[in-house]
């Protein structure tokens, strides 16, 4: 290609690269404005000495998080509880109905694809949910965060369209060979698949880990939330300090600041909530490019 | 073939044989209808609560006590009318509607533009590292998003505030101030979705044939007008598309980020459809009520989808359905 050196083509490159340096700048500074304060020194912070580093390091707020705040580590056990759970129950059930639905000569088959795909289209919002949930006595345990969404309508598109894929002889020669449905199933079609289930494992884990709607619905005891229920908590806490404070009531709003979650803890609950994603972070970003085009394409 | 030309048949023996012989798939099928069944379909059966007076019954199971709850007023509507007559109805669908349209007419351009520009880079790695980052935001919760948030904008300990006090100025009650809502719950919605939002576009734009660019470059076209001319027809059907579903969600705008955001000073600015049903239906646990609004705001939703999809159609040619 010719490079095309004219004035206006510089000025676009220009604005793009400005615009990208901006777009990179405003995602991660936040980020790292408050991870630096979550380890800086409580005095450092009120005197708002904290930029983009850490000043005075410390890691006092994470002693506190593991060692004085029992809520913490407790909320973030159950939250891999949750997660883990929720994500197992998922992966085993989206799979294997949408292995079943991928086989194009099933009995009844646009029957039952109608059935778990409308309700994408049409819920029967909040309030009834609430009442079943109640009802069926699920309230303030794990099942009631996993069980109501064991599987998601569009990541079952996602897998059926990867059976769909894949390959016919294969299953043939399997079961030429003697195998069963199921055998064909964990032997022959789920190892060729793991793409696709490891793709779908990591999305339903990141909304299990990041959802904290339902549990503030279904978890009444405290020793039962998750790690953003808490996380909620304490932010909400420290904005209630604020619009008293907003409100002229000072004196109020000192008394509750003395029993606030000082700031460098509430940065390092932050801190330690996203961290798990963070980490997982390089294996969604392999895979959810793909998730989200097949998606597209047939939604 | 005998037992093909049965099971094609259609009839109750070449049902049953077919049963017979995918016995195993149809047992796989089992859990899912189940679960559809219950936690999806009996759901919907339920907001027939919204047109009666449902309380909840010790030891009845939930279909039986939906049945048996008494009407609600002559023709079940009581609780439609008192909503539509009712005092929060006018701010709730300004509320509702302006929260959706700021999204829709900043939200919607903003993962455009970047696509855009992004597509404008030659270099690869460059490329694919400031999309890893635009789509990080993504993947927070939204706890810690507006938690986050909360603490940058704070009046007393904030990095915000404390740069508007050096320079002299009054801190500001970004939280605490209806006047701001908006203008933060715009904005966070921008940052959490924006590179997200262009990975379509940006699948689309993958698939336009480098042969056009160059002969372009041949016929001496600037980058501009080859931007013009080539990459905006060529995503044209997306944006029309992704349009219409925006627009359709314009009186859609969820409770999750709001109930984290608002507060009683700035209800007259933050308080919408859904944040309203949460509070009277599953706070102050007046059910019928609370479905009664969720299923008005439900029917609003289809028909904005309804006239979008229909002005998607006359002006661009393009269409859902």
């Amino acid at each position: 290609m010719v490079k095309d050196t004219s004035f206006g083509s510089r000025m676009l490159d220009f604005i793009v690269h400005a615009v990208m340096v901006f777009v990179v700048l405003i995602t991660l500074l936040p980020l790292l404005h408050v991870v630096s304060i979550s380890f800086s020194h409580p005095d450092e912070i009120m005197r708002g000495r904290v930029g983009l580093l850490p000043a005075d390091f410390n890691l006092d707020a994470y002693f506190t998080i593991l060692f004085e705040n029992a809520h913490i580590p407790r909320s973030f056990l159950n939250s891999v509880v949750i997660t883990v759970t929720g994500t197992a129950l998922n992966v085993l059930f989206t799979t294997i109905t949408a292995y079943a639905l991928s086989k194009k000569d099933l009995l009844f088959r646009p029957f039952f694809l109608m059935l778990s795909v409308l309700p994408m289209f049409f819920t029967g919002g909040i309030v009834p949910q609430f009442l079943l949930i109640k009802s069926l006595g699920m309230m303030d345990s794990v099942w009631a965060l996993t069980v109501p969404v064991l599987i998601s309508s569009w990541w079952l598109i996602i897998m059926l369209s990867f059976f769909k894929n894949f390959p016919q002889e294969l299953e043939e020669a399997s079961k030429l060979d003697g195998c069963g449905e199921l055998q064909t199933l964990i032997r022959i079609v789920l190892p060729l698949s793991m793409a696709g289930v490891v793709t779908i494992a990591l999305f339903y884990g990141v909304s299990h880990w990041n959802s904290y709607f339902s549990a503030m619905l279904y978890m009444r005891s405290y020793d039962h939330y998750p790690l953003q229920l808490i996380l909620r908590e304490i932010v909400l806490q420290s904005t209630l300090a604020e619009q008293l404070a907003s409100q002229g009531n000072a004196a109020l709003a000192e008394d509750m600041s003395a029993e606030l979650t000082p700031e460098s803890v509430q940065y390092a609950t932050l801190v330690v909530s996203i961290v798990p994603m963070l980490v997982i972070y390089p294996f969604i970003q392999k895979y959810f490019v793909k998730g989200i085009m097949i998606g597209s394409l047939k939604g | 073939m005998r037992d093909a030309a049965a099971g094609r048949a259609g009839t109750i023996a070449g049902i049953r044989r077919k049963a017979k012989k995918q016995k195993v798939l149809l047992l796989l099928l089992v859990p899912a209808i189940a679960y559809f069944l219950v936690f999806h379909y009996v759901p919907v059966y339920g907001i027939l609560i919204a047109f009666k007076d449902f309380r909840m019954q010790e030891g009845q199971g939930f279909l039986a006590s939906v049945l048996h709850a008494p009407m609600a007023g002559a023709y079940g509507l009581d609780h439609f009318k008192s909503f539509i007559n009712g005092p929060y109805f006018a701010t709730l669908l300004r509320n509702t509607f302006l929260l959706g349209l700021y999204s829709l007419l900043f939200g919607f351009p903003v993962p455009i533009l970047f696509a855009l520009l992004l597509n404008e880079i030659r270099k690869k790695y460059y490329k694919s590292f400031v999309q890893t980052i635009s789509y990080l935001p993504y993947f927070l919760s939204v706890v810690a998003v507006i938690g986050m948030m909360k603490m940058v904008l704070s009046p007393s300990t904030g990095v915000v505030n404390l740069l508007l006090t050096r320079l002299g100025l009054e801190p500001i009650y970004f939280f605490a101030d209806a006047s701001w809502f908006r203008f933060l719950f715009v904005s966070s919605g921008i940052w959490t979705s924006m590179g997200m939002g262009a990975v379509i576009y940006l699948a689309a734009l993958s698939k336009v044939d480098a042969e056009q660019y160059e002969s372009a470059v041949i016929d001496g076209a600037s980058r501009l007008r080859q931007m013009w001319h080539i990459t905006l027809p060529a995503i044209k059907p997306v944006v029309v598309i992704t349009l219409i579903l925006n627009m359709s969600g314009v009186l859609s705008v969820g409770s999750e980020k709001i109930i984290l955001m608002y507060n009683s000073l700035t209800y007259e600015t933050a308080d919408v459809f859904s944040t309203f049903v949460y509070r009277r239906g599953l706070v102050e646990l007046d059910f019928s009520f609370g479905a009664a609004v969720d299923l008005f705001n439900a029917l609003v939703n289809v028909i904005f989808l309804v006239t979008a999809n229909y002005l998607a159609r006359k002006a661009a040619d393009e269409s859902l359905w």
